[in-house]
């Protein structure tokens, strides 16, 4: 049996990680694989950092990937691919949006943001695509598509057609926004 | 036709598919959603209760009324409710009653790690364990039909992992809902000694049956395989054993109160080496253990905190136990001393930018009174650099904390205020303040009213003026509650007036009684909360001494000459210009004030 593709979504709260995994997790339904996906909730509202795990295959029993054992990271915050980069398979691919989101200890000046945690992400993991994607979405004409930027990026690692994401998204978004989120998911798998 | 579901969802679908027609229940992570998504059903009644007792008693009274019933709560709601669930146990059920009790193992969102199995042990009623959202749904249906079969309320119990995953699961059209028809019937239903000595037996007849029943349960079956090694397990530790251990022989329990004795003897007689993997604690371990059976259990596996695949894995390889390739220890080495060459700053939650509870927690630091603590986003104000709470124990502990605290130490007390917000003073609060007066304490209580059940998710709560099913409904008037428990002296005040509630913090506290300082202000992420321009800084006038940095708003951050607001995140609540000396903050727009 082939074994699941694991995906982890590391952000800060109000990222939109959640759509994202919303999107996959609809394109890989309509792909025919059997899926789990893991969100915890709670505090991430309140400026906490997000994490949704997602396996796809065959059959999927645990909801949760182990250290060592991710396939892809989908970064939407650098400082959190650094933290999360312990669950990185040897081989696997880390998606780094290059924002930096300062936590509280940071801005009052309690503890300093990591400047070159990039530079360590590379070092380690030599799959590391690194994109501007807030100037992307920006690009799009809505910073709010970072996260469908991230998406496009994510598709080309994954092996599901093209079309059922793009049937995803028009499925998973709000109508008057899917030509931005079209545009959004194009930018990111094509960059 | 299959769709991806949450636990928490699936168990919604299964109450309305069903036949539930009457839903309980009072928010709390992980279990708040259920509630939610039930409501949104046709046909179906669903309710916010002020808290989770009440929840139960009116999930009783239509259970008896004849109505399929479903109650949710996190675990530590189950104590609140624990008095009427334990005389449920005894007067049984007319239309089936399921209570859903969402454990938090890790402590995700929680003040405890309680494992609630044990409330099925100690009420005598059946305990279902669900392992993903295909087995919760089907286990409010299954558990409806124990209910009504054996005449008991059920518990099931599930997860924050089960509750917050998703997996597919079957839809189906939901089935007939007719009441059952109501008898009068003293003997069960009115628990006095004597009718209670009666139920009394009944319970251990009951129990007999069920245990019956939980031999040849479909929820209760083996998977023989390789019988060097055998597990037995519950809930989503099964999902972790089959990744793990592949090739092993499996006992999975879904129905663990009571357990099936017969099969699990069957079972261990079976297999070369047994273990029993079970999240938190020693449940099922201690009664197999009681049956003379040989097994492996808590010397091996933690009994705190979340498990894992990887948890499991490591834990069998400590025991010699060969586990599938994945989890077998690789050398992350290099990427963990990345991730932790220095610890990376946390990103702990925080008070929202423009929150209405920052100024109080600024102001009782300040005056560097001692605060009696209770549960919500307000729990947030123990942060650094609030740092402004010194208890919180459970809903509505800290009004009857404070008191406790003055009796002890009258000159404490005389600098110690207590602070609970407007759910939950009306969860458990009232009966505090109540004692408060009784008594003859002189505590101040702060009722931080933000018009909502914040930390949840925004629920309706009897103060919101409407209900779960979006129906308008009377306000609860808290400043009237309050001089009806006795409290002559009683002020609302808006906290984004600085001055004035310093003001009234001092004088309350200063006076020698019962005190109630309401203080006022809509939740700035609930709907309809005006917005205002944001603030920005004058570089010219900022002299960087950190003092707005004071108030821990994520808006805010230390840049290398100045501080700088980030115009995205400020809601305009004006805070920062009233904390700064320098005049160095401004609304956009305005002049200096």
């Amino acid at each position: 049996m082939l074994k699941p593709v694991n995906i982890l979504l590391v952000g800060v709260g109000g990222q939109g990680t959640i759509l994202a995994t919303r999107i996959l997790a609809k394109a890989a339904q309509d792909a025919g694989y059997d899926i789990k996906v893991s969100e915890i909730k709670g505090m991430s509202q309140r400026g906490g950092s997000v994490v949704t795990q997602v396996r796809l295959g065959q059959r999927v029993y645990s909801p949760l990937i182990a250290e060592g054992n991710a396939d892809v990271i989908l970064a939407f915050e650098k400082m959190e691919a650094l933290r999360w980069l312990p669950y990185l398979k040897d081989g696997g691919s880390i998606i780094v949006n290059d924002q930096a989101i300062a936590p509280v200890p940071v801005l009052s000046g309690a503890a300093v943001y990591p400047e070159d945690c990039l530079e360590r992400v590379m070092k380690l993991a030599p799959n590391t695509i690194v994109v501007d994607a807030l100037n992307v979405a920006l690009q799009c004409g809505n910073p709010k598509v970072i996260n469908v930027v991230l998406v496009g990026l994510l598709a080309k690692k994954l092996s599901i057609d093209k079309e059922l994401w793009l049937n995803a998204l028009k499925t998973r978004v709000p109508e008057k926004f899917i030509d931005v989120n079209m545009k959004a998911f194009a930018e990111g798998y094509n960059l | 036709m299959k769709e991806l579901l949450s636990g928490n969802s699936a168990i919604a679908r299964g109450a309305y598919e069903s036949g539930i027609t009457v839903g309980a229940g009072y928010p709390g992570t992980p279990s708040t959603e259920i509630l939610e998504n039930f409501a949104k059903y046709p046909d179906v009644y669903a309710q916010w209760s002020p808290n989770e007792k009440v929840a139960l008693e009116v999930g009783a009274g239509a259970s008896i009324a004849g109505a399929r019933v479903l109650v949710t709560m996190k675990h530590v709601g189950v104590n609140v409710a624990a008095d009427p669930l334990f005389t449920l146990a005894y007067t049984g059920v007319s239309g089936g009653l399921i209570l859903v009790s969402a454990d938090d193992p890790g402590m995700h969102s929680s003040q405890n790690e309680q494992d609630n199995r044990y409330y099925a042990l100690m009420n005598k009623i059946p305990c279902l364990e669900p392992c993903d959202s295909q087995e919760a749904k089907d286990m409010v249906a299954l558990g409806l039909e124990i209910s009504e079969q054996f005449d008991t309320p059920v518990l099931l119990r599930v997860t924050t992992r089960v509750s917050h995953s998703q997996s597919f699961v079957e839809i189906k059209e939901p089935s007939p809902r007719d009441l059952r028809p109501y008898a009068k019937d003293p003997l069960k239903y009115v628990m006095v000694p004597a009718h209670g000595r009666l139920r009394r037996v009944f319970l251990e007849e009951r129990m007999a049956r069920l245990k019956e029943y939980s031999e040849n349960s479909p929820l209760n079956f083996i998977e023989w395989k390789d019988t060097n090694i055998g597990i037995i397990t519950s809930g989503i530790s099964y999902d972790y054993v089959q990744e793990v251990l592949p090739q092993a022989s499996i006992l999975k329990l879904g129905l663990t109160n009571p357990l099936p004795e017969n099969l699990i003897k069957q079972f261990a007689a079976g297999v070369d080496k047994l273990f029993v993997i079970e999240e938190l604690e020693p449940f099922l371990e201690a009664q197999i253990k009681a049956m003379s059976i040989k097994v492996i259990g808590k010397e091996l596996f933690p009994s705190y905190g979340e498990f894992s695949s990887a948890l499991i894995a490591n834990s069998l390889a400590k025991a010699g136990i060969d586990v599938a390739e994945e989890f077998q220890i690789k050398d992350q080495a290099g990427k963990e001393a990345a991730a932790t060459a220095e610890p990376l700053p946390g990103r702990p939650p925080v008070l929202c930018a423009g929150c209405p509870h920052r100024a109080v927690f600024y102001t009782l630091k300040r005056q560097k009174l001692v605060v009696s603590g209770d549960i919500g986003c307000y729990t947030l104000g123990s942060l650094s650099p609030l740092s402004a709470i010194d208890t919180c124990i459970c809903m509505g502990a800290s009004v009857g904390a404070a008191l406790g605290m003055e009796k002890a130490n009258p000159e404490m007390g005389r600098k110690t205020v207590a602070v609970i917000g407007d759910s939950t003073f009306m969860h458990s609060g009232i009966t505090g303040l109540m004692d408060v007066v009784y008594n003859g304490g002189t505590s101040t209580v702060l009722i931080l009213d933000n018009r909502t059940t914040a930390m949840t998710g925004h629920q309706e709560n009897p103060g919101t003026g409407s209900t779960l099913m979006g129906k308008p409904a009377p306000q609860v008037d808290l400043e009237g509650i309050v001089r009806a428990v006795g409290v002559k002296r009683v002020r609302i005040v808006d906290p984004s007036n600085l001055k004035e509630l310093d003001q009234a913090i001092k004088e309350e506290v200063a006076a020698l009684e019962p005190s109630v300082i309401i203080v006022r202000q809509p939740c700035v992420l609930l709907k309809g909360t005006v917005i205002s321009e944001p603030v920005e800084v004058d570089n010219d006038l900022c002299i960087n001494c950190g003092v707005c940095l004071n108030l821990g708003c994520p808006a805010i951050s230390r840049q290398e000459d100045t501080v700088s607001v980030s115009a995205i995140q400020c809601r305009g609540c004006g805070l920062c210009i009233q904390v700064c000396n320098k005049k160095a903050l401004k609304k956009r727009g305005e002049q200096n004030a």
